[in-house]
């Protein structure tokens, strides 16, 4: 089956077609990513376009959307969900949410993996995922030191994602969501056929607003 | 017979409107669809950008869908988009431009990154049909008062003046809260000042001095104003006289904007006068704009309410007659652009 997948849950603004055989891994026939955290309202359609040219397929030919839910900063998340909620209700196809640090791990399969991506503000996403590759906690927003100081009560031996702390683990994996990683965690549900799940960003923050207090007097007193 | 699809997103309403451009080049409004986040930035007194764009990337899609099943069209009946890049909140504007981009690209129509105080002017037409040239807008909303020559709708608009503080909802919002009134202060403050005199108390008109520029406007010093009458009031231990002091400020909101709107009129000589933008709901503003354009013998268009707060159907009233114009359409990389100058009706 022909899927596209999109993720903007990081600074990688990422566009991927591929094909998704009955059996094995997803085969990527073209990918367009920029890494630019202020690019992704403007570049993604543009990638989605690209790759799909590039891999000698329309729109049309579409059977499903992957698109990264986050945890990632608001507004470039929402570019990447919008515009994939928007192409599955034109293209009147299913759009899959995956977690964006899943996609991270999807890539990097093998012993206890911690996957982080840069949340701002002094701060990052993450998820922990047993050997079998099942997220076993996140994801969450923590600050890395704080995160440093739980990886033995976590038991992961290997970290994947944003290159931004170093926690004194081996290094693996993608540093952003990829294509192939989005659809390698989307592919059970693809090939189910099943209903997908809610397209419902991943947050993990409230919006920052104060509810005013007691007037504010201009006069003096 | 062209079909025009419209998304709005700059504030705290997620608009989508289907217009229909005749050969004639009429404009049908099919469907108008509006979900507001109003009631969640209620408590804060104001917009808060996360909570508008957080709504909007919720309401996208379900008010899509409701606009085309009000119209009684499919996706793939849609000719042209046309969707507000500007001016607005970056965040919230991107919601409603990567949405476009991503309908454009399905549906291989082409895209229009269009001006959404240039969409407040087009709203009228939707009412009141093709505007003559040149027209004079009055644009007064919670996020804007401006006063612009519109030579032609699709491409020539010229600022005359704007605010140089608070627009004149803002003001309407913060003398709400003054008067401990609910938000947004605009519609409670008109019903208050109903029943006031608005000659109980003299405040002040903002930047109405003979060297003061004529056509800007300026609105905080009277918010201010208010605030100390009231205040004084409080501290005397006097009862505040609510509907006086509602309609003495809506008086003077009201003489500013219409009396340097027909002043431009005249010094400019145009004929023909829109007022627009939720402020525009205002009855006095109205009444005054009325009685004023009448006397100076200029013809004055004000679209119904429905129309002159944030909505998609002025989007797609303009991409409507961006279309007609011929104008060249934008590219896929359009992105949102918070500043944009009202003189790029499109980008
Ligand atoms: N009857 C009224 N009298 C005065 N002000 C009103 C009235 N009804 C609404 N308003 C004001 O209109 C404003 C909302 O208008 P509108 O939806 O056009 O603007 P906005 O959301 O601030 O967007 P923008 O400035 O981007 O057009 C609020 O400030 C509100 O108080």
């Amino acid at each position: 089956m022909l899927v596209l997948a999109v993720d903007t849950s990081t600074p990688a603004v990422t566009a991927g077609v591929l094909d998704l055989p009955a059996d094995g891994p997803p085969t990527l026939l073209a990918e367009r990513v920029t890494v630019d955290a202020k690019a992704h309202g403007e570049l993604l359609t543009p990638h989605v376009r690209d790759a799909l040219a590039a891999a000698g397929k329309a729109l049309a030919e579409v059977d499903a959307v992957v698109c990264g839910t986050g945890p990632g900063p608001f507004t470039g998340l929402r570019a990447g969900m919008v515009t994939a909620a928007a192409l599955g209700h034109a293209l009147d196809r299913p759009v899959h949410p995956v977690c964006s640090l899943d996609a991270i791990a999807a890539e990097a399969p093998g012993d206890p993996l911690l996957v982080v991506t840069d949340a701002r503000r002094r701060e990052v996403y993450w998820a922990a995922y047993g050997p079998g590759g099942a997220r076993t906690a996140g994801p969450d927003v923590v600050a890395p030191a704080e995160l440093a100081g739980r990886l033995a009560e976590l038991g992961v031996t290997r970290v994947a994602g944003a290159r931004i702390f170093d926690f004194g683990l081996p290094v693996v994996g993608p540093e952003h969501p990829t294509p192939v990683g989005l659809v390698t965690a989307a592919a059970a549900v693809l090939r189910a056929g099943a209903e997908p799940g809610d397209l419902t960003p991943l947050y993990l923050r409230r919006p920052d607003a104060v509810e005013p207090g007691a007037r504010k007097r201009v006069s003096r007193a | 017979m062209t079909i025009v699809l419209g998304i709005e997103s700059s504030c705290d309403e997620t608009g989508v409107g289907l217009v229909r451009l005749d050969g004639d080049g009429r404009l049908e409004l099919l469907a108008d669809e509006v979900a507001s986040s109003v009631e969640q930035h209620a408590r804060f007194g104001g917009v808060v950008p996360e909570v508008a764009s957080r709504a909007h990337l919720e309401a996208m899609v379900p008010t899509m869908r409701r606009a085309f099943e009000v119209a009684g069209l499919k996706l793939s009946d849609v000719d042209a988009i046309a969707v507000t890049s500007g001016p607005g909140l970056a965040g919230a504007l991107l919601v409603g431009v990567s949405a476009a981009k991503a309908y454009a690209l399905s549906l291989g129509v082409p895209l229009y990154g269009a001006n959404h105080l240039a969409g407040h002017v087009a709203a009228d037409t939707l009412e009141h049909g093709p505007l003559p040239s040149p027209c004079l807008a009055l644009l007064v909303s919670g996020g804007h008062s401006q006063l612009l020559r519109v030579d032609d709708l699709a491409t020539r608009i010229t600022e005359i003046g704007s605010t140089i503080d608070d627009a004149a909802g803002e003001a309407y919002d913060k003398v709400a809260r003054v008067l401990g009134l609910p938000y947004p202060g605009g519609p409670p403050i008109d019903r208050a000042a109903r029943r006031g005199n608005p000659r109980a108390i003299a405040f002040p008109r903002g930047l109405t001095g003979p060297r003061d520029a004529e056509y800007d406007f300026s609105f905080s010093g009277l918010k201010t104003a208010v605030a100390r009458w009231v205040e004084a009031r409080e501290r005397d231990g006097e009862e505040v006289p609510l509907d006086d002091v509602a309609a003495s400020f809506q008086e003077a909101v009201a003489d500013v904007l219409t009396a340097k709107a027909v002043r431009a009129a005249e010094r400019f000589d145009i004929g023909t006068m829109v007022v627009s933008g939720g402020v525009a709901a205002n009855s006095r503003i109205k009444a005054l704009a009325a009685e004023r354009c009448a006397a100076a013998g200029i013809t004055l268009r004000v679209p119904k309410p429905r129309l002159c707060t944030d909505n998609g159907a002025m989007v797609a009233a303009l991409g409507a007659h961006l279309v007609a114009a011929g104008v060249e359409p934008s590219s896929l990389d359009l992105s949102a652009t918070p500043g944009l100058p009202v003189s790029t009706v499109s980008v």
